[in-house]
Formats: structure tokens, C-alpha cells, sequence
């Protein structure tokens, strides 16, 4: 073993050469079959296929008429309370722990960057039902770094609670505070007299928010706020990308507004004002 | 060595009176759990054997099936439909969680969150 230093040298710099080009050459080489990997690596790998259009063409969607909660008073609440008690949404009874699904903003509040001066009479007395958009580019889904929140084959976003760490990170992602979390255990707070004994309740430390109602969906059933409305034609639920559904009837016969539209979630929901 | 006629006997009372539990309970692993099968059913989804293994694994595949896959659909097993729920599906046979499967989840110290969020009608109310 008497090398000399030239020799050392040598072999020292081809192995060097070798080491960062063998590597280099396999990803150009082979780049399309070292994808699945990567995406295991990054919780975004997902979620950016999820981006693209439903792979089921299905697109589920809901246009709520102000109008008609206008003319209808309590018809909002009926639908916040129809959706807390099916839901075992816990009532804390301050504002600090409130856990909230659908509920009630004023319009500055729902529609932030519409909010110009001296606008229509009934906006400024009006309030707005508001739940989670179940946005055809969820911010929430991207920033999850568990995957508990994703986007459904139909558009829903949905939570799986099992996997929800309480990062709160799609509570921050979310533009429209959508989301609550559980700072306390749920269960104590929940009426016992209205308790839903085929839905879950939630823990402390998990993040939860509006499901669209995938287990009533599951049973052909519409979600709960849609069932609450009756006839009234309040809230109309569909899927957005059938040509003759009945939402899309809805959003073609009216000017329809959706929530800050700017930010390119591609909201689902959309307003009648 | 110096006082060997000391050290070494006491060393061999040390090691025998530490090890004593696992002499004393050499070949016996206490009182195995029974869990109390519900009555008037003698099939699950899968064999007896699977389910005391993999239990918690078939959980695990329904819960991403419903939750992310939307397929809610109930399992047929021999003509017998299952909910693919832990709540509405396993419970509604294995009614008695306490002397199901707390039996053997107690025994060898597993504790699953379930019941965090899913509840039994019973025990709750």
C-alpha cells in the first residue's frame, strides 16, 4: 500500500466525479419512476394532484339565496341548529372555545373585499350563513402535514380526526376561519338530551369544521342545512359540474357572488344577494 | 481477593432475590383474559383467529375506505351485511365493551383512543 500522493490524488477526484454524477444521471435518466417516493416525502405531493379537475367529474356545490333567509327570519338559525345537534357540536358557551360549522357573519365580514361604501340597504341589516367552502383548491389540504384534511373524489374536503395532530395549520391556511379547535374535551359540553348516537363526537386537540355531511350523503340523504330549508329554495345543494342539476339551474338564472374569489380557492359555495 | 468469603455469597443472595419475580412466575403468564363473545352470533367478518390478530387493522381499512375513499358501503360476510363502523358496526354485536374488549386490551396494556370520540350509547347515557 505505497500510494503515492499524485495517485491518491487521482482516484480521490474520479470518485468524487462519479459520486455526484451517478446520481444526477439517474434522476435524468429514470425521472418519471422515481416520482412516487417524492411524493411520500412531502405531505404537498398529494394535494397538488388534488388540484386538478375531480377525478369523478363530480363536483359538489351549494348556492344559498340571502333572499330568502332575508324574507325568512330564524330560517338561518334552524339550519345552525339542525347541523350542531346531527353533528354533536359542542356549545361552550363563550366565544373563546366556540366551535362553530356553519354560522352567522355579517356581509363585511362574509364578503371582505366587497364591503364598498354606501352599498344596498338590506346588506348593511342582513346576516350571512357561513360554512366551509370545500374549495376546489384547498389551502387547508395543502398545508396539512398529515394529510387528516383532504379533498374527496366528489370535491368535499373532509377530515379524518384520527390523524388530526392540532397543528392548526390549515386553521391559519384556511382565508375564511372556517375551522375551530378543540382547546377543551368536547364531550361534557355536548346536550345529552340531543345527542346524535350515530355520529362521533370530536376530542381535545383536533381541528373540525363542516363535512358537507358525507355520512348523510353516504345514505342518499342531503346535507342536514339543505333538509332544514325544506322547500323554501334557501340553500340549494348539487353537483356543480352537471350541466342540468339543479344548482347549476340556480347559478345560471341569478348573479351569484362567492367569497374572496381573488385568493384562487375556487370556492363552492355561492350567494344570491 | 479480600473478603470474598463475604462479597460472593452476597452477590449470589443479590442476584437471586432481584430475579425472584421471574423465578416465582416462571411459566405462568397470570390470568389469561376471556373475552365474552356476544350471544346468539358464532360469525364475524373474518375467522376468530384474523380478528384476535388483525383487528385493529381491518378498523383501520374501513375507517380510510369511508372517510377518503367514500365507500361506505357495508361488507357482505356468508349472506350476513356489517357496517363498516366501529360504533355502528362492531358495537351492535359486541355490545359489552367492558368484558370485550377491554378484557384483553387491560391484560396487555393497549390503550386505543377510540373512545375519545366514539362512544357507546350505553356507557355514555
Amino acid at each position: 500500500m505505497d500510494k503515492k500522493r499524485r495517485q491518491f490524488l487521482k482516484i480521490a477526484g474520479l470518485s468524487t466525479i462519479a459520486g455526484l454524477g451517478a446520481p444526477a444521471a439517474f434522476n435524468l435518466l429514470l425521472r418519471g419512476q422515481s416520482s412516487p417516493i417524492s411524493s411520500y416525502a412531502s405531505s404537498g405531493g398529494g394535494a397538488e394532484t388534488s388540484h386538478g379537475p375531480a377525478p369523478t367529474g363530480v363536483r359538489l356545490g351549494m348556492v344559498i339565496d340571502q333572499k330568502v333567509f332575508d324574507a325568512n327570519k330564524g330560517l338561518a338559525q334552524k339550519c345552525i341548529n339542525v347541523c350542531h345537534t346531527i353533528h354533536n357540536v359542542p356549545n361552550f358557551g363563550n366565544k373563546k372555545d366556540e366551535i362553530k360549522w356553519i354560522f352567522q357573519v355579517p356581509y363585511e365580514k362574509a364578503f371582505a373585499a366587497k364591503s364598498h361604501y354606501l352599498r344596498n340597504e338590506h346588506l348593511h341589516s342582513s346576516s350571512f350563513l357561513v360554512l366551509c367552502n370545500h374549495c376546489d383548491n384547498p389551502p387547508c389540504v395543502r398545508a396539512c402535514p398529515t394529510k387528516a384534511t383532504f379533498k374527496r373524489k366528489d370535491g368535499i374536503v373532509a377530515m379524518d380526526y384520527h390523524r388530526c395532530i392540532g397543528c392548526r395549520f390549515c386553521m391559519a391556511a384556511c382565508p375564511y376561519g372556517m375551522r375551530s379547535f378543540n382547546w377543551r374535551d368536547p364531550r361534557p359540553f355536548i346536550d345529552k338530551a340531543t345527542y346524535n348516537k350515530e355520529f362521533p363526537t370530536r376530542m381535545r386537540g383536533v381541528v373540525e369544521k363542516c363535512n358537507f355531511c358525507v355520512e348523510r350523503l353516504a345514505k342518499g340523504l342531503k346535507p342536514a342545512c339543505v333538509e332544514a330549508c325544506g322547500h323554501t329554495g334557501a340553500m340549494t345543494f348539487g353537483d356543480l359540474n352537471d350541466p342540468h342539476s339543479e344548482v347549476r339551474k340556480k347559478l345560471a338564472d341569478n348573479y351569484t357572488i362567492q367569497r374572496k374569489p381573488s385568493l384562487g380557492t375556487l370556492p363552492s359555495l355561492f350567494y344570491i344577494i | 481477593m479480600y473478603d470474598g468469603k463475604y462479597i460472593i455469597p452476597g452477590l449470589i443472595i443479590f442476584v437471586a432475590l432481584m430475579t425472584f419475580p421471574i423465578w416465582k412466575n416462571m411459566g405462568n403468564a397470570g390470568p389469561v383474559p376471556k373475552p365474552e363473545k356476544p350471544k346468539g352470533v358464532t360469525k364475524c367478518v373474518e375467522s376468530a383467529q384474523f380478528m384476535r390478530t388483525s383487528h385493529m387493522k381491518v378498523l383501520d381499512d374501513w375507517r380510510d375506505e369511508a372517510l377518503r375513499e367514500g365507500d361506505r358501503a357495508p361488507i357482505k360476510v356468508d349472506g350476513v351485511k356489517y357496517d363498516k363502523s366501529l360504533m355502528l358496526g362492531c358495537m351492535k354485536c359486541h355490545t359489552e365493551k367492558k368484558k370485550f374488549c377491554d378484557e384483553c386490551h387491560v391484560y396487555t396494556s393497549v390503550k386505543p383512543y377510540c373512545w375519545d370520540c366514539h362512544f357507546l350509547t350505553k356507557e355514555t347515557f
